[in-house]
């Protein structure tokens, strides 16, 4: 039974990678840009919703909307105050390390409106955890939350990419920005809406992490992101169906390296599979193999 | 024996069949013009014939040897040098160092020397500075020597890759649409320019283009591609009044 | 030719420029205007300024993007760590043992940058770049669940702990796994340092300018067309990786034997490690070895000189850094410097730029 526990931990905890992913994978492939700071979006998710239960003595619910919003605002104000000028920079590389300087920025706002120290995240889940085959198998609440939302937002990501016009446009703009642009897309607004939403699933992920692993300082969204960025590109960047296997892949690794091979070197397990993976298929799970034209 | 000869090559990417049965003997020191349709697979054969691809069939000898298989180094090694559709200079290199770089298998030092900066680096350096600045100032392009290729208008920097190509001492080089994109002026420049690297460097050229004014002005002979197959072949005269050669041209 | 004098001069001021920091560093602190804490950065800079020029090789002359620097720093400290807390009896002279660690953490990393170039320099820019960041959590993995030790009967590992490794009476404990290596003779001096500071850029400077770097920068601008003049990709991409990697491997050793304790943690050895570098290689300019040392020394000393705001330096250094991107790097801010420099010009009656 242990087994099957580990699986749903890992598949719990994938669902949260994946779910961050998919701001890195749809920023990646509609920006042409790594967003550093994605990471600790979640992080700002996390507290927002601490504060506002803790000192606002909102209802979770509604702690959990706010911090959706905030972070919305957060993503597209970042976008455009530190990316947007950037965007056709000389090298790709500027906007990187810029992101970097968000990412810092971010981290040491927390630093100094919270302090380093860790504190603990009340779960704002009020789902009850399963007892199943006897008590002897028992799924978190959270876990159940957790695992939902992914197949909900990845659903409603799809969805919206599929039928609406602004989900069309983001397909376009991942396509090939001039076209996009040269018929009539709203290239800059498609972007901000990309980082909105990316922004606003790094607020959800937060708030699903950190019910399940209750503990959040200024650096608690750092090492998930970066994770998550390696399942994205481990699922082959820019695919949103990659975003989800990467995902989920890497939390199913994550927890099956700890539980049976070593906890201390869990992390290095993750990393060498992502190592193996690109070696023999350098583009990716569901990644395209675009050959350079001669 | 022919400096280049190729029989029955072919290949398919996937399902589609993008060269097929093709063939072609160029004699050393002609001037010869593969020609054919958008999408007729001239690029390709260029690839096949420089490695870039493996024919799924057929053999291509350089001087008698066969060369399919071998790496896109060894066959510029063996011989063969090329220019690209979309112009490939190194950007960030200034004209000279583009140059030098073609210059880099026939005058070597190692590593080490280079970074002790031991004589051979000093001695082997201005040779290449010499040969590189001699290539240019043929080419007209000696007062750029400094400039960085990215800088060069277009019309030079067409000139500064054929400089390049013919730094590595090739017996054939193949030169890809290299009209594309120029005025008439430059044009009839170019059609100078390639026969005068044919007559001083004693080159065998085989060129892909579609601007017939320059095919038909200097190229001796032709093979017209179409779909991937041998339409026609011989002197250029014969070969551009072909009913069928134009038909392919201009559809039905 | 008058060229090759050009890129000499260029070089020899990039070398008068670090003797010449160095020589009015050490006027300070000889006349006291250097606080102890700013004096206890000096070998931890020459060791970031190796990094940094050494990064710049891959990013800037290769054209990839690698994030796991640190990693072939961690291989170079801890190689060297452990040979020189071994050899202390062995070889007493602390200058032989020294230049003998340092050939030791060199080498080691430089094999580790071949092995690991070899899969990985095959990938494109943001895979290989994940790739690199991987390898260096993973080398900082293995050396924390390292342990090493040293009694009568010879060497024993363990990668449990420090139990497991069943020494003898009067044997020790060298790789403490987490703990890491304690007791290192701590042999780095800021003249030491700088010496290998004018050391690697030799080398590199020499390398970029040499057959060898134009095939290493002819690979960066136009892969296809260096394979069709001939250039052995692989060969090349792997020597400028590899030495990279080495000269990362000494500024490791550098920083090693400036420690009491040296432990591989997040924030030494990290990726944060890593990214610090390439934020100074970015801002000095890419492929600007100058630049690169001078990124290396103000963004190290800013957040100690900002100490007085002590609360809010790391604040101001991330905002230093985006407004130093978006003001270096934007287009925009980029036209405006230049509309404003030739009004400038043409103010002090020097000819006006062409209209563009």
């Amino acid at each position: 039974m242990s087994f099957i526990s580990y699986l749903v931990n890992g598949i719990s905890l994938g669902s949260v990678y994946a779910i961050i992913a998919l701001g890195y994978t749809m920023v990646y492939g509609i920006a042409k840009m790594l967003n550093f700071a994605h990471g600790d979006v979640i992080m700002v998710g996390a507290y927002v919703v601490m504060t506002a239960i803790a000192s606002g003595g909102l209802p979770p619910l509604a702690a959990v909307l706010l911090a959706v919003v905030f972070c919305t605002i957060l993503g597209v104000v970042i976008e455009s105050v530190a990316y947007r000028p950037l965007l056709n920079a000389a090298s790709s590389l500027a906007v990187l390390i810029t992101a970097i300087g968000v990412s810092y920025l971010l981290q040491n706002l927390a630093l100094l409106v919270f302090g380093a120290n860790t504190k603990s995240f009340s779960s704002v889940v009020p789902v009850p955890a399963l007892v199943l085959a006897g008590g002897s198998l028992t799924i978190s609440g959270e876990t159940i939350v957790t695992i939902v939302s992914c197949i909900v937002i990845m659903a409603g990501l799809t969805l919206f990419i599929k039928k609406t016009k602004a989900g069309q446009a983001m397909l376009a703009v991942s396509e090939d920005k001039g076209a996009a642009q040269l018929m009539g897309i709203n290239v800059n607004g498609t972007i901000a809406l990309t980082f909105a939403i990316g922004s606003a699933l790094a607020a959800v992920a937060g708030v699903l992490l950190c019910s399940a692993y209750p503990s959040l300082n200024p650096y608690t969204g750092a090492m998930p992101g970066i994770k998550a960025f390696v399942a994205a590109v481990f699922g082959g960047i820019g695919s949103i169906p990659g975003a989800l296997i990467g995902g989920i892949l890497l939390g199913v690794i994550e927890i099956f390296g700890k539980a049976y091979i070593s906890s201390q070197m869990a992390d290095a397990i993750v990393f060498g599979v992502l190592i193996i993976v690109l070696i023999v298929k350098p583009a990716g799970i569901l990644g395209k193999n675009i050959q350079e034209k001669v | 024996m022919a400096l280049l000869e190729v029989n029955n090559l072919g290949i398919s990417f996937g399902g589609l069949r993008a060269v097929n049965e093709f063939h072609l003997k160029i004699e050393k020191g002609r001037l010869y013009g593969l020609i054919g349709p958008n999408g007729a697979g001239k690029t390709t054969v260029f690839n096949l014939l420089t490695g870039v691809y493996k024919p799924n069939e057929g053999v291509i000898l350089l001087d008698g040897e066969n060369i399919v298989g071998k790496k896109t180094i060894d066959i510029n090694k063996a011989g063969i040098a090329r220019t690209f559709q979309n112009i490939r200079l190194f950007k960030d290199l200034s004209v000279l160092d583009n140059v030098k770089a073609g210059l880099h298998n026939h005058y070597k030092y190692s590593t080490l020397e280079g970074i002790f900066r031991l004589p051979k680096y000093f001695k082997v350096e201005k040779a290449m500075d010499e040969r590189a600045m001699e290539l240019l100032a043929v080419f007209d392009l000696d007062k750029e020597a400094d400039t960085l290729a990215a800088n060069l208008p277009y019309g030079k920097q067409r000139k500064l890759e054929i400089t390049r190509a013919l730094a590595t001492e090739p017996k054939l080089l193949l030169l890809d649409e290299p009209a594309a994109g120029m005025n008439p002026n430059e044009t009839k420049e170019l059609m100078e320019t390639i026969r005068f690297v044919r007559d001083e460097f004693h080159m065998t050229i085989l060129l892909i283009e579609h601007d017939m004014k320059l095919v038909s002005g200097i190229c001796e002979e032709l093979t017209v591609l179409n779909f991937g197959e041998v339409l026609a072949e011989g002197n250029t005269s014969d070969v551009l009044n072909n009913p069928e050669v134009i038909k392919a041209y201009l559809g039905e | 030719m008058k060229k090759m004098s050009k890129t000499t001069r260029s070089n020899l001021i990039t070398y008068l420029m670090v003797i010449v920091i160095f020589a009015v560093v050490q006027i300070m602190v000889s006349t006291g205007h250097v606080s102890s804490l700013l004096q206890g950065l000096l070998v931890p800079l020459c060791a970031y300024v190796i990094l940094a020029v050494s990064l710049n090789l891959t990013v800037g002359i290769l054209g990839e993007l690698s994030l796991g620097h640190a990693g072939f720093m961690c291989v170079g400290a801890f190689t060297s760590a452990f040979f020189s807390k071994c050899a202390v009896e062995a070889v007493p002279a602390a200058g032989v043992r020294y230049f003998l660690a340092l050939l030791i953490g060199a080498a080691a990393a430089g094999i580790c940058g071949i092995l690991i170039g070899i899969p990985v320099l095959r990938l494109k820019g943001d895979y290989l770049a994940i790739v690199t960041l991987a390898f260096g959590e993973i080398i900082k993995n293995i050396v924390n669940i390292l342990f090493i030790g040293r009694d009568d009967k010879g060497f024993h590992f363990s990668t449990k702990d420090s139990m497991s490794l069943g020494l003898e009476e009067g044997g020790k404990v060298i790789v403490n796994g987490p703990q890491g290596i304690t007791g290192t003779p701590k042999d780095s001096t800021f003249v030491v340092g700088v010496i290998l500071i004018l050391v690697t850029l030799f080398i590199v400077l020499n390398l970029m300018h040499s057959r060898s770097g134009r095939a290493i920068m002819a690979i960066r601008d136009n892969r296809i067309a260096a394979e069709s003049v001939g250039i052995n990709i692989t060969k090349y991409k792997l020597m400028a990786f590899s030495i990279s990697a080495s000269l990362a491997g000494v500024a490791g050793v550098i920083y090693a034997h400036n420690l009491a304790t040296l432990t591989a943690q997040p924030k030494n050895f990290g990726y944060n490690m890593s990214i610090m570098i390439l934020v100074f290689v970015v801002l000095g300019g890419i492929g600007n070895m100058r630049g690169s040392i001078i990124a290396a020394i103000i963004l190290t000393l800013l957040p100690e000189l900002l100490r007085g705001l002590s609360d809010y330096r790391m604040l101001i250094y991330a905002v230093v850094l985006i407004v130093m991107m978006l003001f270096n790097w934007s287009p925009k801010a980029i036209e405006w410097r230049e509309k404003y420099s030739s009004r400038f010009r043409r103010k002090n009656g020097k000819s006006a730029k062409e209209a563009a």
